[in-house]
């Protein structure tokens, strides 16, 4: 009967699953409290209690008893930890962002500026940033498609005001409407994605929308509605991972946006896209390698030109924002080579992490966050006086000349991030990189990986110019083009966090290519059942949306799902129960 | 543990020379390319000399990230000792050419020079093929900086030129070294990367998918060799480099390429190698035929030399895919030849450069007056390069064409006393077209020395000849503070970096036996690999594979190759 309890499982039930989350929420509840503080002591706690929260809640992850009935077990913690861990980090980068000017006026004329809490973001800047936290924690361990939609939005609302008030520029209120409309287009993508797929399935659950697509493979092919809905919402949390062709608002936002801002836009989206992405294709599952003809097909056209867009494009790029906004778009590329190989075919090849397509991906995912927060740490870092007066964040890639010599530890660790980024042996990108070659010929997808070389090849250039022009280049602007004499010297920001978030990364970028059980925890995240397994159940068709007999199917056939992401080899020959 | 510190003696000198002040740097850096040359011998003494086996000697290995099936694991042949004891020869020789030449960021200078010192060991010793590929790509880096920060006037775009080249062949290489791994793994059902192991899945898979990995790896190979139509990023990365920069590069990076052909491609691939052989040396004969045209017209004297690589690597090549046992001693033998003859060259070029900081033979001739010692070897080494009897290059360079020659009859039946012509894919024709590279090679190098060397004097302007040193005019690069201390003629240091590689030319072309025996056994080994694959194609079509001339062809077997 415990299996009917899973299914039909109390509120109560699901918030034991989900400590972390709680525990950021109220963070969030507290930094809006104490945010609007008068006294700035009392405010500046703001950045502390988000870090605390976050190590609480990465501990956390580890204690709760992750749903069992989502597709993809192991994701949950997975995701819980790389969102808290990466998180972490984040917020050293986002030191100083809240309230810039304001508090700089503050400071210098304490006579003429009296604190306004109403002018004050500082509270909201760190809640949103915690619930969008909190939502890719929630879409980490989703298991319906309702709380799907909701943990994704809840990812992306906050950040669409965080990029708002981000600085105190127009530019940044520009990006973050231009983010809002083009968000709310794949929001709605994508809902219309998920709304035809409950109408193909009857469900919203994941596990039951994934008998029901087994049921309908073993039938003779997946319903036409249920194949719309499934592309629908692809190219709609497309928009998530900044993938062909929901990309375009990429580039302007992270140029819009400060450079701390831009770091999380870079992977808290994107993690949450790839979570969707992988509990969704798991409910269809990949059958000896190979998703259902059209949804393959699909996101092998994606995935072949985001790759080589936001490749080509960055090439042409002199704006270092712009350079990194179409990479994080190319990395896409790459993680979805690793998705549509898949978990490991369990018929054709050994199931090992490097023939586990998906945890390449969540792998990737993890290096990807350290290797591109370490680039848009020291992008952060730089700033020099605006033509207003005002601190300006650095942008155009010759002020990054001879920055090795100038600061060497922002320097270098703009280099190690670049070369990291290329791929390059013996960083922790190349190791990030080998598991999606591997993968992807396991899944018989070779042409996919020719495109990937290409692809890194390309890369090369505008890293390696990246890294050339901040480790080897001279200091002093060339002779043939002087510095327009209007620009002040480039300086470092006066926020630690920073600076630190930046040596972090260098140190992430260097040890995690050492096994230190990123992999391992990568593989048992990663492990998922193969789809058209359960194409021998028998149960009655659950489209008629009955929910009793929805209930009844899932019940009758959870001993399957458990026993499936455990042993994956073990071919359902499960007797047919029946439902009470 | 005494493979891997001929890796790591480099690096750490390098971690010590980075903390130490820079007035240390120069004798740390010697120190750190010296020592090396104690587990060297300690190698030497140990390895087996007369092993045919296919197992490599002195191997270690250990788990790196047992996941993915990585390993640090090491070992090496004969072969890859002589490339190994080049290497760690070249190491001092470039450290000690450089005292004079390198006069600002000196710490920096050194200390890639001794990391690329110890990637490029570990390249050679890697029995892995990821550490493989993981050395083979840093090498890029300290290339890279060296020609960037210390090159001349063109170097950023000879720098990145290189470094993209590379990178791109050598993903697409790791592509297919990655698909071999997984074809293992779907045999045997554990993912390795080891290269013997893989070496053995490989040698079975079919003609087919032999064809596309051999692509691949040839691809990524072939651009670092370089052979003919992606060998254009060398003249440029020579030309600018430092002279030791060039050195290092000409004397072992580009062996990096026909190494990694001869360990990897080939034994992964017997079936396409032997397919592929005419259109390879195809390519390689145009590079020598063309390059050495190219050569002809050249004025920059560096330049010069560095397309002369660009030839002298084609006859290698040649040589390797003739797949004959005379061929391939030759092609091994040419790798370390060319390291020898042509490092040389370069040094004795940047030994000019640095007294008139030019490289043109409009502005330098009759050397021989003013300099007679360079001039001599000078004029040695042009002829060790040029193959001239008695020295090094000349043995080589015979031995590879001597193997295309017997590898296949082209001739057919029409020469009825012809040389009994090997099982092979070549042919007298193949030989005999490359033969005119010879006589290319000839024409450009002896003009080149003619000009420099003999001939009226001439000096670039500001260097009269009567007083050449003093401060020098402005039109010449950069502020030289080391103008002074250089003598006319070569200085003693400069001299003891020379000896030992004249001394080298002259033992390897007298007497080249001891080196040509202990290659015996890998290459005795690619040769039957190749037979047996060779077998193996017969065996699947009966037909003659396309582009192979002679499908049936063996020495025992006179009455078939008649009634051909």
């Amino acid at each position: 009967m415990s299996s009917l309890l899973l299914a039909n499982m109390s509120i109560g039930d699901k918030l034991a699953a989900m400590y972390p989350e709680v525990v950021l929420f109220a963070a969030a509840c507290a930094a809006m409290i104490i945010g609007p503080s008068a006294n700035p002591r009392v405010r500046a706690l703001c950045a502390p209690i988000t870090l605390l929260a976050l190590i609480i809640a990465g501990a956390l992850a580890f204690q709760t008893t992750p749903l069992t009935d989502t597709a993809v077990p192991g994701l949950a913690l997975y995701g819980k930890v790389l969102a808290a861990a990466i998180g972490f980090l984040l917020v050293l980068v986002l030191h100083g962002v809240a309230d810039r000017d304001y508090e700089d006026a503050l400071r210098t004329d304490p006579a003429r500026n009296r604190f306004d809490s109403g002018r004050s973001n500082r509270g909201e800047f760190y809640a949103f940033f915690l619930f969008s936290i909190t939502g890719l924690m929630l879409v980490a361990g989703a298991d319906d498609l309702i709380w799907l939609f909701l943990a994704l939005e809840l990812t992306s609302l906050p950040t669409y005001i965080l990029v708002a008030i981000s600085t105190a520029r127009n530019r940044s209120m520009e990006a973050g409407v231009k983010y809002f409309f083009l968000g709310a287009l794949g929001a709605a993508t994508f809902l219309f994605g998920f709304a035809l797929l409950y109408g193909a399935t009857g469900s919203t659950f994941l596990a039951d929308i994934r008998l029901v697509l087994a049921q309908q493979t073993a039938a003779g092919g997946l319903n036409p509605i249920a194949i719309a809905g499934l592309i629908l919402s692809v190219i709609g949390i497309g928009f998530k991972i900044a993938a062909v062709p929901m990309h375009f608002y990429t580039p302007d936002v992270y140029e819009g946006a400060s450079a701390s801002v831009s770091a999380m836009l870079a992977f808290v989206p994107k993690a949450a896209g790839f979570f969707a992405l992988i509990l969704i294709l798991a409910a269809v599952g990949w059958n000896d390698g190979r998703l259902p003809s059209p949804i393959h097909e699909v996101l092998v056209a994606m995935a072949v030109l985001t790759m080589t867009v936001g490749n080509v494009l960055a090439l042409l790029q002199s704006s270092v924002k712009r350079i990194l906004a179409y990479s994080s778009i190319a990395h896409s590329g790459y993680m979805l080579v690793g998705l549509i190989a898949g978990p490991a075919a369990i018929s054709s090849s050994p199931s090992v992490f490097s023939s586990n397509g998906l945890a390449a991906v969540l792998l990737y995912l993890a290096i990807y966050g350290v290797m591109n927060l370490g680039a848009f740490a020291v992008l952060a870092s730089l700033e020099r006086t605006g033509p207003d007066g005002r601190p300006e964040e650095i942008d155009r890639i010759d002020d990054l000349r001879g920055l090795c010599r100038t600061r060497p530890v922002l320097g270098y660790t703009l280099v190690l991030s670049a070369l990291a980024m290329l791929g390059f042996p013996p960083t922790a990108g190349f190791l990030a990189k080998l598991p999606l070659f591997t993968s992807a010929f396991s899944a018989g997808h070779a042409a996919l990986l020719i495109v990937l070389a290409i692809n890194s090849a390309i890369a090369a250039a505008y890293y390696l110019r990246l890294a050339y022009v901040a480790w080897l280049d001279s200091p002093e602007p060339t002779p043939g083009s002087p510095l327009p004499a209007t620009e002040s010297p480039v300086r470092v920001a006066p926020f630690a966090g920073r600076l630190l978030a930046g040596i972090a990364s260098s140190v992430g970028i260097i040890i995690l290519a050492l096994p230190l059980g990123l992999l391992a925890a990568a593989e048992s995240a990663g492990r998922a059942p193969t789809a058209g397994r359960g194409s021998t159940i028998g149960t009655k068709s659950s489209s008629t949306g009955e929910p009793a007999a929805n209930a009844a199917t899932t019940a009758a056939n959870t001993p399957l799902l458990q026993t499936l992401p455990i042993a994956p080899s073990a071919t359902p020959a499960t007797p047919h129960s029946s439902p009470n | 543990m005494l493979l891997l510190s001929l890796v790591l003696i480099p690096l750490l000198f390098a971690a010590a020379l980075a903390c130490l002040p820079k007035q240390r740097a120069f004798s740390v850096a010697l120190i750190g390319t010296l020592v090396p040359v104690i587990p060297l011998l300690a190698i030497a003494q140990r390895m087996d000399w007369t092993s045919r086996a296919d197992t490599a000697e002195l191997a270690r290995s250990f788990d790196w990230i047992p996941e993915l099936g990585l390993k640090v694991s090491v070992g090496l042949d004969t072969v890859s000792f002589l490339l190994v004891a080049l290497s760690v020869l070249l190491g001092p020789i470039c450290v000690a050419a450089s005292r004079t030449a390198i006069d600002r960021r000196v710490k920096t200078y050194y200390f890639w020079l001794l990391t690329l010192q110890g990637m490029m060991t570990g390249v050679f010793l890697a029995r892995d093929v990821i550490l493989f590929y993981v050395f083979f790509e840093f090498t890029l880096i300290p290339m890279f900086v060296l020609i960037n920060l210390y090159g001349s006037t063109n170097r950023k775009a000879a720098a990145t030129k290189f470094f993209l080249y590379t990178f791109t062949g050598s993903v697409i290489a790791l592509a297919g070294l990655v698909f071999v791994a997984w074809q293992h793994a779907s045999i045997r059902g554990s993912w390795t990367f080891d290269l013997p192991e893989l070496a053995r899945t490989a040698a079975n898979m079919p003609l087919e998918q032999q064809l596309w990995v051999f692509a691949a790896l040839m691809l990524g190979f072939s651009v670092k060799v370089p052979l003919f139509p992606v060998h254009t990023w060398l003249p440029l990365a020579h030309t600018e480099a430092p002279t030791a920069g060039s050195v290092v590069l000409a004397g072992v990076l580009l062996k990096l390429g026909t190494y990694a052909i001869f360990a990897i491609a080939i034994p992964f691939c017997p079936q396409a190698a032997i397919t592929a052989a005419p259109f390879l040396a195809t390519l390689a004969i145009a590079g020598i035929i063309l390059t050495g045209l190219i050569c002809w017209v050249q004025t920059d004297v560096k330049k010069l030399v560095a397309y002369s690589s660009v030839a002298h690597l084609g006859f290698c090549m040649l040589g390797l895919f003739s797949y004959t046992p005379a061929g391939v001693s030759g092609s091994v033998l040419y790798m370390i030849n060319h390291g020898l003859s042509t490092g040389a060259l370069f040094l004795l070029i940047g030994m000019v450069y640095e007294r008139y900081h030019t490289r043109s033979m409009k502005e330098l001739g009759g050397l021989a007056a003013k300099m007679p010692v360079w001039a001599t070897f000078m004029v040695f080494f042009a002829m060790a390069s040029v193959g001239l009897p008695g020295l090094n290059g000349f043995i080589s360079e015979f031995m590879c064409l001597l193997g295309a020659f017997q590898s296949g009859n082209a001739w057919g039946g029409i020469a009825p006393g012809q040389v009994a012509g090997l099982a092979g894919e070549l042919g007298p024709y193949f030989a005999a077209v490359a033969g005119t590279g010879m006589i290319i090679a000839a024409i450009y190098t002896l003009y080149m020395v003619k000009k420099v060397v003999w001939g009226p004097l001439v000096l670039p302007p500001g260097h009269d000849h009567h007083n050449h040193d003093h401060g020098h005019s402005e039109h010449t690069l950069g502020a030289d503070a080391h103008h002074g201390p250089l003598p006319t003629d070569l200085s003693a240091r400069e001299i003891t970096i020379l000896l030992p590689l004249a001394a080298l030319c002259l033992g390897l072309g007298l007497y080249p036996k001891p080196a040509l025996s202990i290659i015996q056994g890998p290459v005795d080994r690619t040769v039957d690999t190749i037979r047996q694959a060779r077998a193996q194609l017969e065996r699947q079509a009966p037909m003659p594979v396309p582009g192979k001339l002679t499908a049936a062809d063996s020495p025992s077997d006179p009455a078939q190759r008649g009634s051909r």
